[in-house]
């Protein structure tokens, strides 16, 4: 493999790490504050439609996004009066929000532009075009150096920077205020934070729109950037890779990011290379498709490494009397 | 005290849960530009109104009978199975094995051990994600999750490297034999006098599906295991103080229900498809969630919603093939039922426990 397909596979491992590192921020948020969330998937496709949908009829891509955002918070909410409210089963919850954006995403995308459940395909104006860094273009040529900043950091959409810097954000606020401070003490012990004279219900709620906000981000950047506008499923199980990235990183973001990474660059070499052959020995496609899961299991497992998720988490909080 | 007869629990709540999804499903159909009403008619000609529409409703039904099944045994032990797509998808390949590599003599035998083997291999898919739960803590809801994918993957690679016949291109097994195919209830019915439509899938898996529920039943309510199956989702703790081993609960408890979930695959693998195909499940696992929900983990309300479910299904197909409304409506009306009987269950349950004791305070 010569340098430049490796920086070409390196670039399409950012790009492909984008929505898992998204999404995966996402559910950080929620599950740190004890909301468990499978419904990670469906968020990001609801995202992907509206932010598409609008896109294609403004024609302008940020209205597209407050779109995506909009939906996906409009999910989370539900989430919320499920699992906070009505202190119901947050995995059930999750599993009917994944469903519900399956359908309703199909349907309505068939009502509005009878195209077989998809919307038309975005032009330049509806999309996240390439930022370009200064000084790009003429410093493409100079060797190692040259490719790295041109190509591999150069030339992403506005949104994969954004989710990169999410990732220092989301460490200053769960690990240096103070609402970070409650957020992750409302994950192990509500009860401490209640005796606190803290709000449960308030703090768990704004976790829950924080998963929102990050999931509509995630998915927009999925319909009009990674791709030009939505087809059916399109999220493709990538809300469940951000959800095994999250186990694998132990709940913490640096780590997410360093999980996310990995995932997207399985991705990306199962996407250029298909089956890989290694000296007389071929691994499948499949072997790629399926190692985030194996890894995660593993992982879960506790073979390397204990994986110890938020005490509370998946437990409604009921106020003593 | 009960705050509410039994009643109210059984059949009230998931009336008004259903009655709730069906609304605001009516709303969606509304704001679509088409009529409810019209669309519910066509349903029901559509999956009730002739045994071709029957023959695809008990088709569906059976799957989703085996699928629910596997839910709500896993539910009595407090343990929520969400991996049954990925426990379907092994048992289809376990009936397609034993269907491809052994000469059998007649369709009874063939069925017998089809099921076995099904049963065998959703087990086998099951008791990993229970034996990281019950050894090594791992949550069994993402484990599940996991194999589902994994079990995907696995599919793929089996049908598209080894199962798939050489000068094929299309990622499947080769057909089973003849001799193996499974009696349709238009075979069954036709020696009774009975005309059933010749076309239509269901087959005599129905009843291995109706002897599931009963064996079911069975189990949980009139058996030692079924009783510490159901100590033990009641209260963890206690099942422990009274000698129960939460590993081998765990573990028989979900190998239970991933057989369960496996012997779907004698319904669409061998008496529909007779053939493996890739997503031969097409969602039928999690579509058990909702079953298993509706018919509140009782094999009897599994049956009725299994039926409820294949009537939606084959209904939803009906209104593809008619009128603009997409298939996907019904996976709308699956994640309603799920929401309201599952995640909202509090949304219902409390204000109606609120009219029961106001009820019962006048009457005192």
């Amino acid at each position: 493999m010569d340098f430049i397909t490796l920086i070409q596979v390196l670039d399409s491992t950012v790009r492909l790490a984008t929505p898992l590192l998204l999404a995966c921020l996402a559910g950080l948020y929620s599950e740190r504050a004890g909301i468990f969330d499978i419904g990670l998937e469906g968020k990001m496709l609801m995202a992907a439609f509206f932010s598409a949908a609008v896109a294609a009829v403004t024609g302008n891509v940020w209205l597209g996004l407050l779109a995506g955002i909009a939906a996906s918070m409009l999910l989370s909410a539900l989430h919320g009066l499920a699992s906070i409210t009505f202190r119901g089963n947050q995995l059930i919850s999750g599993v009917a929000i994944n469903f519900l954006a399956a359908g309703l995403t199909v349907l309505i995308a068939q009502d509005w532009f009878k195209q077989g459940g998809r919307t038309p395909s975005l032009l330049t104006e509806g999309r996240f075009g390439p930022l370009t860094f200064p000084f790009a273009d003429s410093l493409r040529d100079v060797p190692i150096f040259g490719p790295i900043y041109s190509e591999l950091l150069s030339g992403h959409s506005i949104l994969v920077y954004l989710a990169f810097l999410a990732v220092p954000a989301t460490w200053w606020i769960l690990y240096r205020t103070r609402f970070g401070l409650r957020l992750r003490a409302v994950g192990e012990n509500p009860a401490a934070v209640d005796t606190a004279g803290v709000s449960v219900i308030g703090l768990r709620f704004a976790a829950v729109a924080i998963c929102g906000l990050l999931c509509g981000i995630a998915g927009a950047y999925l319909a009009t950037a990674l791709q030009a506008g939505f087809v059916k499923d399109m999220t493709a199980g990538r809300g469940f890779i951000a959800l095994a990235a999250l186990i694998f990183a132990k709940w913490r973001p640096w780590q997410a990011m360093g999980a996310c990474l990995l995932f997207g660059l399985l991705q990306a070499v199962a996407l250029r290379f298909q089956n890989i052959e290694l000296g007389s020995v071929t691994i499948p496609v499949q072997v790629m498709d399926a190692l985030p899961y194996i890894l995660t299991v593993v992982i879960l497992a506790g073979f390397v490494g204990k994986a110890i998720p938020p005490r509370s988490g998946g437990e409604p909080y009921v106020k003593e009397r | 005290m009960e705050k509410m007869p039994k009643w109210a629990d059984v059949v009230l709540i998931p009336l008004i849960s259903l009655l709730l999804a069906a609304g605001l499903s009516a709303l969606v159909i509304l704001a679509i530009g088409e009529d409810p009403a019209a669309a519910v008619k066509l349903m029901v000609d559509g999956a009730l109104g002739s045994s071709y529409g029957w023959g695809y409703t008990l088709y569906y039904a059976t799957n989703f009978m085996f699928t629910g099944l596997a839910v709500a045994v896993a539910a009595h032990a407090g343990l929520f199975n969400i991996g049954g797509e990925g426990q379907a998808m092994l048992g289809g390949l376990g009936v397609a094995l034993i269907c491809l590599f052994i000469p059998w003599p007649h369709w009874t035998l063939a069925l017998l051990f089809a099921t076995l083997g099904a049963g065998l291999f959703g087990a086998a898919w099951a008791a990993i994600p229970a034996y990281l739960q019950a050894k090594r803590g791992s949550h069994i809801v993402i484990t599940t999750i996991m194999f589902n994918f994994i079990a995907a993957a696995v599919l793929n690679y089996v049908l598209v490297n080894v199962l798939k016949p050489p000068s094929s291109m299309d990622p499947a097994s080769a057909r089973f034999s003849d001799t193996i195919h499974l009696p349709t209830l238009h075979e069954l019915l036709t020696p009774l006098g009975i005309a059933f439509s010749k076309s239509a899938p269901a087959n005599v898996s129905l009843l291995v599906a109706i002897a599931a529920c009963l064996a079911v039943w069975l189990l949980i309510w009139r058996t030692p295991l079924g009783f510490e199956i159901r100590a033990f989702g009641k209260s963890e703790a206690g099942a422990r103080y009274a000698g129960i081993s939460p590993v081998k609960i765990t573990i028989i408890t979900m190998m239970i229900s991933g057989a369960l979930a496996g012997m779907m695959a004698i319904n669409n693998v061998m008496g529909e498809a007779e053939r493996l195909v890739l997503n031969a499940t097409e969602g039928a696992g999690f579509i058990g969630i909702a079953v298993a929900l509706m018919g509140r983990n009782h094999p009897f309300g599994v049956f009725l919603a299994a039926i409820l479910f294949g009537f939606l299904y084959q209904g939803g197909a009906e209104l593809a093939l008619w009128t603009n409304i997409p298939r996907e409506l019904i996976v709308v009306i699956q994640a309603l039922v799920i929401l309201f009987t599952g995640a909202l269950d509090n949304m219902v349950r409390i204000p109606l426990e609120r009219i029961f004791l106001a009820l019962r305070k006048e009457s005192n």
